[in-house]
C-alpha cells in the first residue's frame, strides 16, 4: 500500500501533537477524560461496598471495579476519536491533509499516538484513585492495569478511526458507539462467565477483543505475577488494534466523489 | 511551460455528470481564473487538479505528474473554499502544524501569517475569528509550503474590497516570482485580475481566453457584459 511507502515518523509525532494541542484548548473535555472514569468507578464503589462476597472468591467491586478500568478508556477513546476524525472530514481539513505530504497512516498513527497518550494519563489517575481511595484488590503489578488500560484504549482509538468511515454526521458516529461497544461489553465475560455462555455465543466472544482486554485484567486481578495468558491477551488485542488501523487506512479514500 | 494540462476530464457525483470532458492547460508562472456561476464545476475541477476528486476517466497533470501523485504532495498548495483549518487551534498552531508537513520551521509559519496580515491575531483561536480572517488563515497554510503550484477555490468570498485587492496583489507577487495559481471565483469583475481565464458553465469550457481578448469577442469593455454576449452567440449557434 501507498500509504506505508511514505510512511514519516516526524509527521506522524508532529500530528499527534498538533491532536493534543486542540485537547489542551477544551479544557473541559480534559477535565472530563481524566476524572469522570474515577467518579463512575466510586459510584460502582459505593454500590457494592456493603456486599459480602462468596467465600473465596473476589468481592464484586474487586471484579467489575478492575474490568471497567479496561472498558473505560476503551468505550472514551472509540467516541473521542471517531467524532475527531468525523470532524476532519466534515471541516475540510482531512481533504487538505492528503494533499499534503502526510500520509494516511501517517495521519492514522498520529491519533493513535495522542489519544494512546491521554489514555495514559486517564490511566494513571483512574488506577490509583481505583487502588487507594476506593481499596481495589489487584493482586498483581498495578502499572500491568495501566498498560492494559492504554492498550485498551488504542484499540478504541483504532476502531474509532474504522467506525467513522461509515458515519456521515455526528449522529451517526455516536450511534456506532453502542453498535461496536456494547456486543462486546455483553460478550467479555463479565455479565455471564463465558464458560457458561452458549457454544455460538462463546465462538462470537472469543473473536471480539474486548473479551481479551477483559480475560488480561483478570489475570492481573489473580495472579502477583504476570502470567503468559496475560501477555497473550494484551497482544491479541493490541494486533486487533493494528488491523484496524490498518483497516482504517484502507478505507480512508484520499479520491472521493 | 504549462503546469497544468488537463485532457478530457470526465467527473460523475453520484448519477450527475458533473465535467462532460474538458481539457485545457495553465501555463506556469500566472495568475489563471476559473470563473464561472455557483454550480459549474469549478470546485469539481480544482479538486481533480490536487488529486483528491474522483474521476470517470481523462488524464490530469501537474508539473509533469498525474495530480495527487506523491510527487507533488510538498510542490502544490491547496485552500478549499470553506476555511479548511483547525477551529480549535490558534492561528499561529495551525500555520506551525502546516508548515511541519511542508518540512517548514516556525519562522516560515510566522511569516506566512504575517503575509495575509493576521499577525496580531496569531494567537487567537481560529473559531473566534471572522469568516475573512479565517478564510485568510486558511490561505496562510498553504502559502506556508512555498508551493510552485497554488490552487485556490473562490478565496476572496467574504472578504472587504480593501483585502481582496491586497490578495489579488499578493497573487501577482507570487505569480512574478514563478508560482503558478489558479484560483476560482464566481465574480465576473474578479476576471480582470487574472492573466488568463477559463469560463466555464454547466460543466463546460466555454472559453480559454484573456481578459483582453474577451472584451473584443463579447464587444463590451464590461467583462460580465462580454460574457454574457459570448454565451448568447454560442446559444445562437448551437440552435
Amino acid at each position: 500500500m501507498t500509504a506505508a511507502v511514505h510512511l514519516r515518523p516526524r509527521l506522524t509525532t508532529t500530528t499527534a501533537a498538533r491532536v493534543l494541542r486542540q485537547l489542551r484548548h477544551d479544557h473541559r473535555t480534559v477535565a472530563m477524560l481524566l476524572v469522570l472514569p474515577s467518579l463512575l468507578l466510586g459510584l460502582l464503589h459505593l454500590l457494592w461496598a456493603d456486599l459480602p462476597a462468596a467465600p473465596g472468591q473476589p468481592g464484586t467491586f474487586d471484579r467489575v471495579g478492575l474490568t471497567m478500568l479496561g472498558v473505560f478508556p476503551f468505550v472514551v477513546m472509540f467516541l473521542v476519536t471517531s467524532i475527531a476524525m468525523l470532524r476532519e472530514r466534515t471541516s475540510g481539513t482531512l481533504e487538505r491533509l492528503l494533499t499534503t505530504p502526510l500520509s494516511r497512516l501517517d495521519l492514522l498513527l498520529g491519533y493513535g499516538l495522542a489519544f494512546g497518550l491521554a489514555a495514559g494519563l486517564q490511566a494513571a489517575v483512574t488506577v490509583t484513585v481505583a487502588t487507594t481511595l476506593y481499596d481495589l484488590d489487584v493482586a498483581g503489578p498495578v502499572w500491568l492495569v495501566g498498560l492494559i488500560a492504554v492498550v485498551d484504549a488504542v484499540l478504541g482509538v483504532a476502531l474509532g478511526l474504522l467506525a467513522s468511515a461509515f458515519a456521515r454526521s455526528e449522529f451517526q458516529a455516536v450511534q456506532l458507539m453502542p453498535v461496536v461497544v456494547l456486543p462486546q461489553f455483553f460478550l467479555c465475560g463479565l455479565l455471564v462467565p463465558r464458560e457458561q455462555m452458549d457454544g455460538w455465543l462463546q465462538a462470537v466472544s472469543d473473536a471480539l477483543p474486548l473479551t481479551y482486554a477483559v480475560q488480561a485484567l483478570q489475570e492481573v486481578g489473580r495472579s502477583p505475577e504476570a502470567t503468559g495468558t496475560m501477555w497473550t491477551d494484551v497482544g491479541v488485542v493490541a494486533g486487533a488494534a493494528v488491523l484496524a488501523l490498518a483497516l482504517a487506512a484502507a478505507t480512508l479514500r484520499r479520491r472521493t466523489d | 511551460m504549462d503546469a497544468v494540462t488537463v485532457t478530457d476530464l470526465v467527473v460523475d457525483r453520484g448519477r450527475r455528470r458533473v465535467l462532460p470532458g474538458v481539457g485545457f492547460t495553465v501555463p506556469a508562472g500566472q495568475v489563471t481564473g476559473l470563473l464561472g456561476p455557483s454550480g459549474s464545476g469549478k470546485s469539481t475541477l480544482i479538486r481533480a487538479i490536487v488529486g483528491v476528486q474522483r474521476v470517470r476517466s481523462g488524464t490530469v497533470e501537474v508539473l509533469g505528474h498525474p495530480a495527487g501523485s506523491p510527487a507533488l504532495r510538498d510542490r502544490v498548495g491547496y485552500v478549499t473554499q470553506a476555511p479548511s483549518v483547525y477551529a480549535d487551534l490558534t492561528v499561529r498552531e495551525n500555520a506551525r502544524y502546516f508548515a511541519a508537513l511542508y518540512g517548514r520551521g516556525a519562522r516560515e509559519a510566522d511569516a506566512a501569517v504575517a503575509d495575509v496580515g493576521l499577525a496580531s491575531a496569531a494567537g487567537q483561536l481560529v473559531g473566534d475569528l471572522s469568516g475573512g480572517q479565517r478564510g485568510r488563515a486558511s490561505l496562510a497554510c498553504a502559502l506556508v509550503g512555498d508551493p510552485e503550484v497554488l490552487v485556490l477555490d473562490e478565496p476572496t468570498v467574504g472578504l472587504d474590497p480593501v483585502l481582496r485587492v491586497e490578495l489579488w496583489e499578493r497573487f501577482h507577487a507570487l505569480a512574478r516570482a514563478g508560482t503558478t495559481l489558479v484560483v476560482s471565483s464566481h465574480v465576473m469583475d474578479e476576471a480582470a485580475r487574472c492573466d488568463r481565464l477559463l469560463l466555464l458553465r454547466e460543466g463546460a469550457l466555454l472559453a480559454d481566453t484573456t481578459p483582453a481578448r474577451l472584451r473584443a469577442d463579447g464587444r463590451s469593455e464590461d467583462l460580465e457584459e462580454a460574457f454574457l454576449n459570448v454565451v448568447r452567440a454560442r446559444e445562437a449557434v448551437a440552435s
